[in-house]
């Protein structure tokens, strides 16, 4: 009982209130550093590049935006909250996907069908008829 | 599930091999950290929800004022900066912890808290001003999603300080006992799931907000 109980044969370690799974998450400085020092640069350009006027119209900037934002959640998953395959035997991994597959759901399909919508059934205004070509 | 196997065999008289369970199995030594991570899970599908209302509302402007007049993105900048160092300095309190060393565990877990009260003072003086230059959540559908979502995320951050401060009374009476360092790591999950939403919120919310 005395070794690191994160052994997936251990069925005893449920008793051990020594040992409750705290101690089995790796953490380290070196780790927090990277991931600190990743984040400010992944923070860093898309705050500059749309302070300093570079994108003058939205489109292609968004998509970086949104790509530079998804590499940094990445980047916290990873580094900050330490996530891993292999943390609390995979059910961490499993709890994750299952909700990234409700938020892409939610976000894609709600955006979509209201774009539609607005598309179709906004009414006609003189505002509308000016932008048309 | 070994030990109702054990007392079978027991009963039975028989040998070992009568053992059918699959001890392969894991078995999450305590509940509490997976448990918590479900939480965050389901949290994060509240403010999936919170983004999916912006993402449709966020450009209905109702003939007010447009993202890109109301919202500034220098002091945003400044509550990304912080949130972001909040977020480092828990980590060292973390480290601290697993070192055992309370003093400077507690010291870092200070600094948190007033990294956390800065964004907190920063962002409830944002509000102030919108509502104070008539852009309140009542003016159009972009300001209602707009504080919505960034009031549940400040009403988090919110919590989280409330939780941390309760954490360090609790680790000076008591000391780095195993349900605290258990409390401070469920803690530090939810603080670093602030920061992680916080990058969706000023990517999202204000950075393509303010494009033309």
């Amino acid at each position: 009982m005395s070794a690191p109980t994160d052994s997936p044969h251990d069925h005893h370690d449920e008793h051990d209130t020594e040992h409750d799974g705290v101690e089995a998450i790796h953490v380290t400085l070196k780790g927090y550093m990277t991931g600190f020092g990743l984040a400010a640069i992944l923070t860093f350009i898309p705050f500059f590049l749309v302070m300093s006027g570079a994108f003058a119209k939205s489109g292609p900037a968004d998509a970086l935006i949104l790509l530079l934002a998804g590499i940094q959640i990445v980047v916290h998953m990873i580094y900050f909250l330490h996530m891993s395959t292999k943390s609390e035997g995979g059910w961490n991994m499993l709890a994750f996907v299952f909700t990234v597959v409700l938020v892409v759901i939610t976000l894609s399909g709600s955006i979509w069908i209201m774009y539609h919508l607005n598309d179709n059934m906004m009414p006609w205004t003189m505002q509308n008829a000016r932008n048309e070509p | 599930m070994s030990d109702m196997s054990t007392t079978m065999t027991a009963d039975n008289g028989a040998s070992q091999t009568l053992d059918f369970h699959a001890s392969g199995d894991y078995h999450a030594p305590n509940g509490t950290l997976l448990g918590f991570w479900i939480y965050l899970m389901s949290d994060c599908l509240i403010f999936a929800c919170l983004f999916a209302t912006f993402g449709v509302l966020g450009r209905e402007y109702a003939g007010g004022p447009t993202a890109a007049q109301v919202l500034e993105l220098p002091i945003v900048a400044l509550n990304t900066t912080l949130l972001l160092f909040s977020s480092i300095t828990y980590g060292f309190a973390v480290l601290e912890m697993r070192a055992n060393r309370q003093g400077l565990m507690m010291m870092w877990l200070a600094i948190t808290g007033l990294l956390g009260a800065g964004f907190i003072g920063l962002e409830l003086t944002e509000f102030a001003h919108l509502i104070s230059i008539g852009a309140g959540p009542q003016r159009s559908a972009f300001l209602s999603s707009f504080f919505t979502l960034v009031g549940t995320h400040g009403l988090h951050v919110t919590c989280g300080l409330i939780w941390l401060v309760t954490l360090m009374v609790q680790v000076s009476k008591k000391g780095l006992i195993p349900a605290n360092k258990r409390r401070l790591m469920c803690l530090s999950m939810f603080w670093h799931f602030l920061d992680l939403i916080w990058v969706g919120v000023f990517s999202f919310v204000y950075l393509m907000g303010v494009l033309p």
